[in-house]
């Protein structure tokens, strides 16, 4: 693809902070207008990437372009063309919303009565019109990070980072700011963003691209992605002795080897591609097998299954999954139109 | 799901993609108003840096001034320039506070994300800085009158010897910063703050340095803070006490010249850090 429908290309990134390579040669391309996530645990090296994309942070190695002006040498006009939101760029807390926007408006030097159009403007369309005159410190989250999300978006430039624009997020105020990002992404802005969450990749990005200690481990688009792992299938008991016999019955039926969490009396399993699991015939084949299960459920993979899948091994972010019928409020909300979830009356 | 439909990259209109351009003075305004709005919807800060000069003023003023004799005239109007001297030497607390929580919660990078100068952008501080100071040095100008201090040699001298303090209060700014970008973290910038306490005691701020054993008398003389305040009681025509050395004999040449030192070294050294922190 031409230079000039890559809105952000990177070749051969590292960074080394102390011992830690932060990235070890990362290459991405982003076409123009599309939504690109990228997708990776804690350390991954996500954060480091759009620091240097950013031009918060220089290269050890390699080079980058971001709307075409390289982030080193041509940083000033990188930074006329790009928003930065997320864990990392916070807006200031003690002052008003919508002084936080004007003085953005300002610091790109719109002019007092642009910025202050545009303030309102983009306050009224994300709803926040209600709240724009007070202190950002008594916002609740959801507030906050889509203040944060649109503090980016006052001069509306062509290429926006979104450091993990969710994580921490309630359910609800999360499919805001899908909302908010689904709207941007149909102005032909290009978006990069970053996720803990494959699910989050899964409903905004075309492409997605798998890092791990700071490398590509996988990309292309999230359908693929999935297909390649399989969906993850979770059944919980009534009581310990139901364990085994539900490990077993996942384990026929999908081909994958059961995880067994006794304090929770839960059996999960991600099945191999290729062979799917239909709700009935697994409630079915567990009913059969004496298993009276509290709750069924089919889910999108956590990014733990999809670096089991991908590197064999448990992968760095062990743990950090927050799919799971525990707690079902975050659950839900991420599973997708790949995931089913069902109640079971025991 | 939206399919990839790759277009060209929209280009700011910014004209020609040549080396670019920051506007400095544009930032520094931008900057200004940033701080003073934090400010203006915290009015406490602002009645916080008050609050200790008023405090000293009653407790060495009245109390500990009681007992207290400056040869050449009143205690407290040898005491007042030394609380202006304060205003200006502790406002490098919240200075540096403020640098190192705006490292520590993203705001510095959500700012240097955006095309400003960065030289700008700490100018913009200092230049807010100036102004509260100016506010409280002002207020605490009113306290000293009612407590009987008096500038007594005219309007212009008076003029020149708060010109002299709001110097200071500028130079503290961008050795604040210095410290603050240092300490990186919201909480060692607050801890390290407290180190002013001491280093403000040993001067003239309170007692002549003419009493005090030979080596602290050293340093207090060299103190640039001691400069500061002698050099204001000079240009208020206020007692003095008894001072030696070099720097207690010229206050304003050596106000001066510790100004400049600690600009050409904390000036520099505070952009280039914000321009490299994280880097």
């Amino acid at each position: 693809m031409s230079r000039e429908h890559l809105a952000v290309r990177a070749q051969g990134l590292t960074k080394r902070y102390g011992k830690t390579h932060a990235l070890a040669g990362l290459d991405l391309a982003v076409p123009a207008g599309t939504v690109y996530g990228l997708l990776g645990p804690n350390g991954a090296g996500k954060t480091t990437a759009v620091r240097i994309l950013a031009t918060l942070a220089a290269p050890d190695q390699g080079s980058a372009t971001v709307a075409g002006y390289d982030v080193v040498t041509e940083a000033e006009q990188v930074r006329r063309s790009i928003g930065l939101a997320g864990q990392h760029a916070a807006v200031d807390e003690g002052i008003t919303g919508r002084e936080n926007l004007q003085l953005v408006g300002r610091f790109h030097h719109l002019g007092a009565r642009e910025a202050r159009r545009r303030s309102a403007e983009l306050l009224e369309r994300f709803g926040l019109a209600q709240v724009a005159d007070r202190l950002v410190r008594t916002y609740s989250g959801g507030q906050r990070r889509r203040l944060d999300l649109i503090a980016c978006l006052v001069t509306s430039p062509p290429v926006l980072f979104l450091d993990e624009p969710t994580t921490g997020l309630d359910p609800r105020s999360r499919g805001e700011i899908w909302d908010a990002v689904r709207e941007l992404t149909g102005t032909g802005t290009t978006v990069l963003l970053t996720t803990q969450y494959l699910d989050e990749a899964d409903r905004l990005a075309d492409q997605v691209l798998v890092i791990g200690q700071g490398r590509a481990i996988a990309d292309g688009p999230p359908d693929r992605l999935k297909a390649s792992i399989g969906a993850r299938v979770e059944v919980a008991v009534g009581n310990v002795a139901e364990l085994p016999a539900a490990a077993r019955v996942l384990a026929a039926l999908t081909g994958g080897e059961p995880q067994t969490d006794a304090d929770r009396l839960l059996v999960s399993v991600v099945s191999l591609p290729g062979c799917e699991v239909s709700l009935p015939r697994l409630v079915r084949a567990l009913d059969e097998d004496g298993v009276a299960a509290r709750d069924v459920a089919l889910r999108t993979p956590t990014l733990d299954d999809v670096f089991l899948a991908l590197t064999g091994d448990a992968g760095p972010g062990a743990g950090i999954s927050d799919a799971g019928i525990s707690d079902a409020g975050v659950g839900d909300a991420a599973v997708g139109d790949a995931g089913v979830a069902a109640e079971v009356a025991a | 799901m939206s399919v990839a439909t790759p277009g060209t990259v929209r280009r700011p209109a910014l004209g020609s993609r040549r080396r670019s351009r920051t506007d400095p003075l544009a930032d520094a305004l931008t900057s200004t108003r940033r701080v003073l709005l934090h400010y203006r919807h915290s009015p406490g800060l602002m009645a916080a840096s008050l609050v200790v000069p008023v405090v000293m003023v009653v407790v060495f003023g009245y109390v500990f001034g009681s007992a207290m004799r400056v040869p050449g005239g009143n205690y407290r109007e040898f005491l007042m320039p030394g609380l202006f001297a304060m205003v200006s030497v502790n406002g490098v607390m919240p200075t540096m506070v403020g640098a190192a929580r705006d490292l520590d919660r993203g705001a510095a990078d959500r700012i240097r994300s955006m095309p400003v100068s960065r030289f700008g952008v700490l100018l913009g501080t200092a230049l807010a800085d100036l102004l509260v100071s100016t506010v409280v040095l002002a207020l605490l100008a009113v306290v000293g009158l009612l407590v009987g201090w008096q500038a007594h040699r005219g309007f212009g001298d008076a003029l020149a010897g708060f010109g002299l303090l709001l110097l200071f209060r500028f130079v503290m700014t961008w050795l604040g910063t210095c410290l603050g970008l240092a300490a990186g973290r919201e909480e060692v910038a607050g801890q390290l703050a407290i180190l002013t306490f001491p280093i403000g005691m040993v001067t003239n701020t309170f007692v002549p340095t003419g009493g005090l054993p030979g080596w602290l008398r050293v340093i207090a003389e060299w103190n640039p803070i001691s400069s500061v305040v002698a050099g204001a009681r000079q240009l208020f025509g206020n007692p003095a006490g008894s001072g030696q050395g070099w720097p207690l004999h010229h206050p304003v040449a050596a106000t001066l010249l510790w100004s400049a030192l600690l600009i050409a070294v904390c000036g520099p050294l505070a952009v280039r850090s914000y321009q490299q922190h994280g880097r």
